[in-house]
């Protein structure tokens, strides 16, 4: 799943994150090599991307391959700006007094591809739709703020929906809705920049499944084929009204099974920007590629996740987690073993992100074998004094897993073993049943750029990315006062004490923070990546 | 012969309903769940879960399952929807298969081609230099895996000399088929190379060679007719079979060079424990085999009428 984003939220973020290398901000006046040719504004250009999982419909499009598309094709009500303020795109305000009651009003003028008008009832019709459990949309959940979620998605996998629309959606008129919300939250209008909650043309429900492949948006780019497994391709909405207007004239988004082959298709000019670099390239790619070689940090970390549950840490001290987190020497592994392509985490909050605060963790997330055996010690040591990490063997995580334990080993003398599960899907199924023996590789890419979303969701009783099924009611009572606070700011600075505070509990032990690695041709100039770790394609200009 | 054929084709129906059968619960044994692997993670809300297993029968018992996908294969032609992407099963394959076909085709060619033809070479000068390095030539891609025959190819080909790209585009044509196409048949070229030239060999000592030459028959004919149509019978066994294979097989080479054929799919759908698609694929597989046993098992009556059945 890939969170909101937005072009000028990104670059600015970049800076914001410190290492931006060249990609001074996205706007206009600064693109590196802007000079060097003359652009051909309808040029056409080529993604690597893989097949699409779902049908490319905005409530059920969760992992990158989808979303990039459907983000392409719908623009949603809001964005962000450099400094992580909201910026309005198909709305024209998005208004609260108490952060439970908001209006949204709409621009006028907007038209869906199919030329319809973008109406308050193109949202409320799509929520209602999207968060109804008959429809089985895998991002339903998204909407449960909303008052009356209950009603059309009960919790009961058996139970049936009461209703067909939530009581908290009501249309006003033509370009007016209001949503009220089950609690405060005061940065609900963040959440709306996410693809799920993007309109819908009236042509939807007469087929969606005929919709989800053949999508009609709102957005930057018309839909024009999809050939399933080779290409999808979307030329610019001249129409559009929105203020990202697309800089060239199409995208192709071009399917690659393996990414070694998208980088040999990029040395021979047969695919224009790439979303990462395959391992085996990771050595050799900045000399290939000079200055078109991409390095930059975005909004995603990778953690040791904790099986709360097992005998193990049930009742174990969290000092000895602090412990083996300080016996992890991550400056030496990111560098070497995985070459450069993360950065060493110091909190859970992942760059880039409303909120961030470096150093957070303090001296936990620094290598420190004397200090990591004390801990241990203090904490009364690891029960079994033996700790496996799970992790799935189709996502190349054997090495780093091998070099984490190998280090923890040898600073504490716990014996540590990787726990390696054929693929995904296995990993997944061992988490869900409650069988992680005591770690697990966990990963989280931002949805919306505030601290809440690497928290709430993360470490809250029973959210749905917390796979180590953490518990605290002190941490819970934070989060919904964190929730309930009567600003933004204020929310933002709750989690920022809650962050400060997870060093107590250790939930999870923070590894690193993703990098992009990435590339592009010389057709095309003016390529960034976004927080979120996907190109930008409106930027990007075709030369000619 | 017509009962013969009529036979062959009602063997088809339980060995068609066995594999499937197999396939259906190895994937269901497999640990993972295709639906929970559509939310990453992000964990899903047990509510949805639950909802989007019912709209695809995933809540049934297997067996029921297996019924429901198996009377919706025989009565409708209907091969179910993917989990993921929602598209019909029929589509998935329509769009895979061709391409593997055309693929396999290539190979085929090349390996009959070449294979016989060295095969002829090294069998009528055995024993000499020419079989010899015939002989180690093939030995040598026997023992080469075919990744690295194709990384070797990729690289000397695409990377060095420029000939080719190093990739197959989408549109799959002929000419770029071909590196590919010559990677898949040629651990089976060195086969039937091989196989030719020993029965072709022993086949040359046989008396009504001896008879065919004390006759003074032109040469051609010696080898053309009365040699090359004894010694071909194991060889179209070996190239019935192997056709089923090259289809089912080409999972490294496509992976290789970006044909997105079976190969692929069938990766695809082990891991993402895509039931429906996999039993689709291997249900498509098995009738290659079968169709392909049936023609070679025909072929043998053409070619030697003792072995002809009743």
């Amino acid at each position: 799943m890939r969170g909101a984003k937005s072009a000028k939220w990104v670059a600015g973020a970049a800076i914001i994150a410190l290492a931006a290398t060249a990609c001074g901000d996205g706007d206009d006046n600064a693109d590196k090599g802007g000079a060097k040719g003359a652009v051909n504004a309808d040029g056409i250009f080529s993604v690597e991307v893989g097949e699409p999982q779902n049908p490319l419909q905005p409530a059920n499009t969760m992992e990158s391959n989808g979303s990039i598309v459907t983000d392409a094709i719908f623009s949603q009500l809001v964005d962000y700006d450099p400094s992580g303020k909201l910026e309005m795109i198909n709305a024209e305000s998005v208004d609260t007094k108490d952060s439970k009651l908001w209006t949204i009003k709409l621009k006028k003028d907007w038209k869906f591809h199919d030329g319809t008008p973008v109406t308050a009832e193109s949202y409320v019709k799509a929520w209602n739709w999207a968060a109804n459990i008959k429809n089985a949309q895998t991002n339903a959940s998204w909407f449960a703020d909303i008052k009356g979620f209950a009603d059309v998605h009960p919790e009961d996998p058996k139970a049936k929906p009461k209703a067909d629309a939530m009581s908290g959606l009501k249309i006003v008129d033509d370009s007016t809705f209001t949503v009220e919300l089950n609690n405060p939250l005061p940065y609900f209008s963040y959440k709306l920049g996410y693809t799920v909650f993007s309109p819908l043309p009236e042509s939807f429900y007469a087929d969606p499944k005929a919709a989800g492949q053949k999508p009609v948006g709102n957005g930057a780019y018309k839909f024009v084929s999809w050939d399933h497994k080779k290409q999808i391709k979307v030329v610019r909405n001249d129409d559009y009204k929105g203020a990202d207007k697309a800089k060239n004239g199409g995208v192709i988004f071009k399917n690659y099974t393996t990414l070694e082959t998208a980088y040999e298709d990029l040395k021979s000019g047969n695919v224009d920007v790439l979303r990462q670099i395959a391992p085996k390239d990771l050595p050799v790619y900045r000399s290939d590629l000079g200055d078109r070689a991409v390095d930059k940090p975005y909004s995603a970390i990778q953690t040791l996740g904790v099986a709360m549950y097992t005998k193990q840490w049930k009742n174990t001290d969290p000092k000895v987690l602090q412990g083996l987190s300080m016996a992890i020497d991550r400056d030496t592994i990111t560098k070497t073993v995985l070459q450069g392509t993360r950065e060493p985490a110091t909190g859970w909050v992942a760059q880039g992100v409303l909120g961030y605060q470096p150093n957070v963790a303090g001296d936990v997330t620094k290598y420190n074998p004397t200090k990591a055996k004390a801990l241990i010690k203090e904490g009364g040591g690891v029960p079994g004094n033996k700790i496996y990490i799970q992790f799935n063997a189709d996502g190349g995580h054997k090495e780093w897993v091998e070099a984490v334990c190998n280090s923890i080993t040898q600073a504490t003398g716990v014996a540590c073993a990787g726990d390696s599960k054929a693929d995904f899907q296995a990993d997944l199924n061992a988490r869900d049943a409650k069988q992680v023996k005591s770690f697990y590789r966990g990963a989280w890419v931002l949805d919306y750029p505030v601290n809440a979303n690497f928290i709430s969701d993360l470490f809250r009783t029973g959210a749905a990315g917390n796979n180590g099924f953490f518990s605290n009611k002190d941490l819970d009572k934070k989060i919904k006062a964190a929730d309930s606070a009567a600003t933004l700011d204020e929310s933002v600075k709750g989690y920022q004490e809650i962050e400060k505070e997870l060093v107590k509990y250790m939930p999870t032990i923070p590894l690193w923070y993703y990098k992009v690695n990435a590339g592009y041709s010389e057709k095309v100039q003016n390529v960034q990546y976004a927080q979120d770790g996907d190109p930008i394609l409106t930027q990007v200009q075709v030369k000619k | 012969m017509g009962r013969y054929v009529a036979r062959r084709l009602l063997q088809m129906i339980p060995v068609f309903l066995g594999t499937t059968l197999l396939i259906f619960l190895m994937v269901y044994t497999l640990p993972g769940d295709p639906v929970r692997g559509l939310f990453g993670d992000k964990g899903a809300d047990p509510a949805t879960l639950a909802a989007m297993r019912h709209q695809l029968g995933l809540d049934q018992p297997i067996l029921q399952q297996y019924w429901n996908y198996m009377s919706g294969i025989v009565l409708h032609g209907d091969f179910g929807d993917q989990i993921a992407s929602g598209r019909p099963v029929t589509d998935v394959l329509g769009d895979a298969f061709p391409v593997t076909f055309r693929l396999a085709g290539m190979a085929f060619v090349i390996e009959i081609v070449i294979g016989i033809g060295l095969g002829m070479i090294a069998g009528l000068r055995a024993g000499r230099l020419t079989d010899n390095v015939i002989l180690v030539f093939t030995l040598l891609i026997i023992s080469i895996p075919v990744f690295v025959l194709g990384f070797i190819v990729k690289t000397v080909f695409a990377f060095q000399l420029g000939w080719i790209d190093p990739n197959v585009s989408s549109d799959a044509k002929w000419g770029e088929l071909l590196a590919p196409a010559i990677v898949l048949g040629s651990l089976s070229l060195a086969y039937v190379a091989r196989l030719t030239r020993t029965t072709m060999a022993e086949n040359l000592r046989s008396d009504y060679m001896r008879t065919a030459i004390a006759k003074g028959l032109p040469k051609r004919r010696i080898v053309g007719v009365h040699l090359m149509r004894n010694s071909l019978i194991p060889v179209i066994t070996f190239l019935g079979t192997d056709l089923g294979a090259l289809m089912g097989g080409a999972v490294v080479t496509e992976g290789l060079f970006n044909v997105k054929g079976v190969g692929g799919t069938i990766y695809e759908s082990i891991v993402k424990r895509e039931g429906t698609t996999l039993v689709g694929l291997v249900t498509i597989l098995v009738l290659v085999y079968l169709l392909m046993s049936l023609i070679v098992d025909l072929l043998y009556a053409v070619l030697d009428p003792r072995i002809r059945y009743a």
